[in-house]
């Protein structure tokens, strides 16, 4: 079984967002970069898939050399060959376009994106792969399991869960639940040595166009002062929901 | 050409989240002087979309569409748009709506945003803001395909009635197997709960309760509310909630109207993910928690005390205003 991992190179969660150049750019300045959860998750899952299936995983991402380190740590939790292809991610198609072009030639049985990426959450990459793939599609996936030929897969709906099957080739939208977090991996020194043997092949992009572009950001409004209530008078805060905030 | 939405029902009954892109595709109608047609599926009175401002919906009857299966509902509604020469296609945020908006941009070669939470800046270029960073961020994106495919963001704009002249017409599109190649096996939900997703109030409950044991409370106060149960993040981790009540950056969104937090301290990524809910309650018994100072109201008390004062108050107020 092949997999393919795609790995988006995003912002650590506890980082704060500030943009520069007149609120078009975001600023990089201080940010700590990682794998988008939503794909480590995805990643960590075919980790147990190549240790009791015997599966190789590549792993991909678009974007330029500064993206090298998140490859190399995705490497180092266990997977086998990285791919980036070299190009500045600019929207969720192109992205889409690049991976596609990497993923025809590469004959995977099964390819796994986080359901969003943590910063633009565009929540797109991983169902237009499938769509220009002509593949078969879940996602929210929280859980996986393969067969032979066919895959059992349990997607997150809204108020509960449904379990689905599906025959390889299989893109799937992951997201925590595919594998619990205390079963995300921190690589070992073991680890990032071998990490520095494997490949990283660089690829040139194909020539694709963007679908949307991002014209500037903005920050929320700061909010007014918080109302602080006597734990003695929940009257008071009653009244406020029912008249102020109207929300019972 | 007119505006496309395509109209969730669930029991044969159109969703809020149908009534409100209707409402919102109504009024990018008025400015670009057309009209808004709904397709919908299996649902046997559509009239109710004609309040809202929808003058026509293509009806879709057919057995193997009963349940929801993104690529089909995604080709039908693809060949929908194509039909009606449709420029403006939108649709709202639920999970079934986000699984198949991919597959559709793709068959309508449409820039596809999501997260999309106000009408156009601009029709030209068709300028939308949308959040990002997990709701710490707006942003401003140009779609500059012919068609464009809008993702309204849950509870972002309000219902709003006017009634129009409605005409049904039924609408079969043309399926293939490759349609059906991902099955449902089976469905489990829970349907006497009020979904995350769908609820108008959540309360949620952190590791300030000390221990699974103490939730009790928790769902009493959601019970007197009609209320989803949520939790923080090291509240599933421990496996003292379950994963589907997770909310926050790597769990569920929160757009609802009311928020209640019990015992959360509000780390920034629980914060990124409940920061749509409307209106924020706090109740924690460290008044330096960082969650205060993005509540609207707070409460600096010990939670096993106020909550289920709470509750009591609660029951009068019900009683009061049933």
């Amino acid at each position: 079984m092949k997999i393919l991992i795609c790995i988006s190179h995003v912002p650590d969660t506890t980082s704060k967002i500030n943009f520069t150049e007149e609120n078009t750019k975001f600023d990089t300045n201080g940010v700590q970069f990682v794998i988008n959860p939503n794909d480590e998750f995805g990643l960590t899952r075919a980790m147990w898939f190549k240790e009791k299936q015997g599966a190789t995983v590549d792993v991909v991402n678009v974007g330029g050399p500064e993206t090298e380190p998140t490859l190399r740590k995705a490497l180092a939790i266990g997977a086998d060959a990285a791919i980036r292809v070299n190009t500045a991610a600019v929207d969720g198609f192109q992205v889409a376009k690049q991976l596609a072009n990497v993923a025809k030639d590469g004959n995977y049985d099964l390819i796994i994106a986080g359901r969003e990426s943590i910063d633009y959450n565009g929540g797109m990459v991983p169902g237009m792969l499938a769509g220009l793939l002509k593949a078969n599609f879940v996602n929210t996936v929280v859980g996986l399991e393969i067969e032979g030929d066919t895959a059992t897969v349990v997607r997150e709906i809204d108020g509960g869960k449904e379990t689905l099957k599906a025959k390889l080739p299989l893109i799937i939208g992951g997201q925590k639940g595919l594998v619990e977090e205390k079963d995300l991996r921190i690589p070992n020194m073991r680890g990032i040595m071998m990490a520095r043997k494997k490949p990283m092949n660089v690829v040139e992009p194909i020539e694709a166009k963007t679908e949307t572009n991002s014209v500037k950001f903005e920050k929320p409004a700061p909010r007014g002062a918080t109302k602080m209530i006597d734990p003695d008078n929940l009257d008071e805060l009653i009244n406020l929901l029912h008249n102020d905030a109207k929300v019972i | 050409m007119s505006i496309l939405i395509y109209t969730e029902s669930e029991g044969g009954k159109f969703k809020k989240d149908a009534l409100q892109i209707a409402s919102y595709a109504s009024e990018i109608a008025k400015k670009m002087e057309t009209e808004v047609t709904a397709i919908a599926f299996n649902v046997t009175d559509v009239s109710e979309l004609g309040t809202y401002g929808v003058s026509k919906v293509l009806n879709v009857s057919n057995e193997k569409l009963k349940n929801f299966n993104a690529e089909a509902y995604a080709d039908s509604i693809a060949q929908a748009a194509k039909k009606e020469g449709a420029k403006v296609v939108v649709i709202d945020q639920t999970a079934n709506a986000k699984f198949l908006a991919p597959l559709l941009a793709v068959h309508l070669e449409a820039g596809y945003a999501s997260n999309v939470v106000a009408l156009p800046e601009s029709t030209d270029p068709f300028t939308v803001k949308r959040t990002a960073f997990t709701n710490k961020a707006f942003n401003f994106t140009t779609i500059d395909t012919e068609v464009k495919l809008i993702g309204l963001s849950k509870n972002t704009f309000p219902m709003k009635e006017q009634p129009t002249e409605i005409n049904s017409e039924a609408f079969e599109p043309s399926l293939s197997d490759g349609d059906f190649s991902v099955n449902v096996q089976s469905v489990d939900k829970a349907s006497d709960k009020v979904s995350i997703a769908d609820a108008e109030i959540v309360v949620s409950g952190g590791r300030g309760l000390k221990g699974p044991e103490n939730w009790g409370m928790i769902e009493e106060l959601a019970e007197v509310l009609g209320a989803a149960t949520a939790c923080s993040k090291p509240v599933s981790d421990m496996g003292w909630r379950p994963h589907s009540e997770h909310v926050g950056q790597t769990g569920k969104p929160v757009a609802s109207n009311l928020y209640i937090a019990i015992g959360i301290s509000g780390a920034i990524q629980h914060l990124a993910g409940i920061n749509a809910a409307k209106t924020k309650v706090v109740i924690n018994n460290d008044p330096e928690a960082p969650f205060f100072k993005a509540a609207d109201y707070g409460v600096v008390g010990d939670a096993f005390e106020v909550v289920p004062k709470l509750i009591e108050k609660l029951k009068e107020f019900k009683a009061n205003n049933a």
